[in-house]
């Protein structure tokens, strides 16, 4: 079993118009920035993918990744736990302009949806939320006298993550708190592609030290010394970079 | 009225004093943080981060930041001795599951019931929770550090909180920068307050009924600067 590819472009070609993308990181740490820009290359090229519902835990940074797919306007919804950043300008254009929608998800009830999901369990409840207007619609339980809101599980279509070590058959895994929310989003999506630092062979990663077992993964590309998205923001880099005039 | 109050740090310091030896803690973003400077002599809590961190230090020195090793509020770390990386379910299952000791976080208000509104204020602007909500109902103590009124005079301690709620009934103790209360089935329980305001000077500075039981000792804090 081979699942590697060697180009971001083959990566993520099987994207459609309005497919439901999870996005790895927490800020810069653990996105994706590659994949990211090779689906901005797409579409800026044949106008594919577009109208994408992201979910990510904020909302892009600065001037690259997701915060460039949204200025692309590639991004009609975003579920995510906290859309600020040190530099949200393109977020809150988008929002104060009506041209993104935002669903607001509390930050752990985000990772247990998609833990929920991939483990194939459709509902659960937690006390977060209740009584607040992140609960209003949802389904109310008492468990031992304390109140309890119901929550959904998060599918996606695709996910995009970043792991640092791979092996062709996908076993993953991270750098520090790049894990963050990147393996729960492989349990959870449909078709899960990753970007690893260093690919290796089958058997050079020790099975004791695997965090996301080749299962969640269908797609992985090497992307040796990645780009990191608080590095690019700092150095006030703009993607895809303007065209010297 | 012209009070003396305490500063942000003065009011972190005196929060850092309950903090038990060993205590798993999660200290919100800003002011809140400043409670790991002032941890007592002989004293050592293991600070979690909600993007997958148990045991972390202080900032680095500057040029040696890795990006890849931040807290929740996206600023460069240090690792202490024994610390683990988890992944985002599993850092939420140590809030949610109860298995946190100590939550410090700030407030716009607190209600006498203790509710928290903390999140939002108006319904202006972008709204951004990330995890305050899991926090309050997952550490067995809930604290709030916070200026005990507003910019313009406003108690933030209330009868019921205005602002959008980020809990109900999920506050334990508030550090402010008058005084110690505790949030009880009576209401609100004066412990502490400054020794140069009366009673009732802090009562007309506070939205609810503040309950005195048994003494009320003397709020004190040493120079720190």
């Amino acid at each position: 079993m081979d699942k590697t590819v060697d180009s971001l472009i083959d990566a993520v070609a099987m994207i459609p118009d309005g497919a439901t993308v999870m996005i790895g990181g927490f800020g810069g740490s653990g996105a994706p920035i590659e994949l990211i820009h090779a689906l901005i290359d797409r579409f800026k090229k044949t106008d594919s993918p577009k109208d994408l519902t992201v979910i990510n835990n904020n909302s892009g940074n600065g001037q690259v990744g997701l915060a460039a797919m949204i200025r692309e306007a590639m991004v009609t919804k975003l579920i995510c736990s906290f859309p600020r950043s040190a530099e949200p300008q393109v977020f809150n254009e988008a929002y104060s302009a009506g041209a993104i929608e935002l669903e607001l998800v509390p930050q752990g009830t985000l990772a247990e949806r998609m833990r929920a999901a991939g483990a194939g369990i459709p509902a659960f409840y937690t006390p977060t939320s209740f009584g607040t207007e992140l609960a209003v619609g949802k389904p109310t339980a008492e468990f031992e006298g304390k109140p309890y809101v119901q929550e959904r599980w998060l599918k996606a279509d695709f996910a995009l993550i970043k792991g640092e070590l791979g092996d062709p058959l996908g076993n993953l895994t991270y750098r520090k708190v790049a894990r963050n929310f990147n393996p729960v989003m492989a349990m959870a999506a449909h078709t899960t592609i990753v970007q690893v630092s260093q690919l290796v062979n089958a058997g050079d990663i020790d099975p004791e030290v695997v965090i996301t077992p080749g299962i969640f993964v269908n797609t992985l590309v090497e992307v040796r010394d990645p780009q990191q998205e608080e590095d690019l923001m700092r150095a006030k880099e703009t993607y895809p970079r303007a065209v010297a005039s | 009225m012209s009070v003396t109050k305490l500063d942000n740090e003065s009011i972190a310091w005196r929060a850092a004093q309950d903090i038990h030896d060993g205590a798993y803690v999660n200290l919100g973003i800003g002011i809140p943080e400043l409670c790991a400077q002032f941890q007592p002599e002989g004293r050592k809590a293991i600070f979690h981060t909600e993007n997958g961190v148990l045991g972390f230090g202080q900032a680095p020195e500057a040029g040696q930041e890795d990006w890849d090793l931040i807290n929740a509020g996206k600023k460069a770390i240090t690792l202490e001795p024994g610390a683990a990386f988890f992944h985002h379910a599993d850092s939420f299952a140590m809030v949610r599951g109860g298995h946190l000791d100590v939550a410090i976080l700030g407030a716009f208000q607190v209600s006498e019931k203790g509710d928290l509104a903390n999140w939002r204020l108006g319904a202006s602007g972008v709204p951004a929770v990330g995890g305050a909500m899991d926090l309050i109902h997952g550490a067995k103590r809930v604290a709030i550090i916070t200026d005990h009124i507003t910019k313009d005079g406003s108690p933030k301690l209330v009868e019921a909180c205005t602002y959008s709620l980020t809990g109900v009934a999920c506050v334990n103790r508030i550090y402010t920068s008058l005084a110690v209360i505790d949030v009880t089935s009576r209401g609100f329980v004066l412990r502490e307050k400054l020794p140069s305001i009366s009673l009732d000077e802090l009562q007309k500075l506070t939205g609810a009924p503040l309950q005195i039981e048994d003494t009320v000792v003397d709020l004190f804090v040493p120079e720190l600067h």
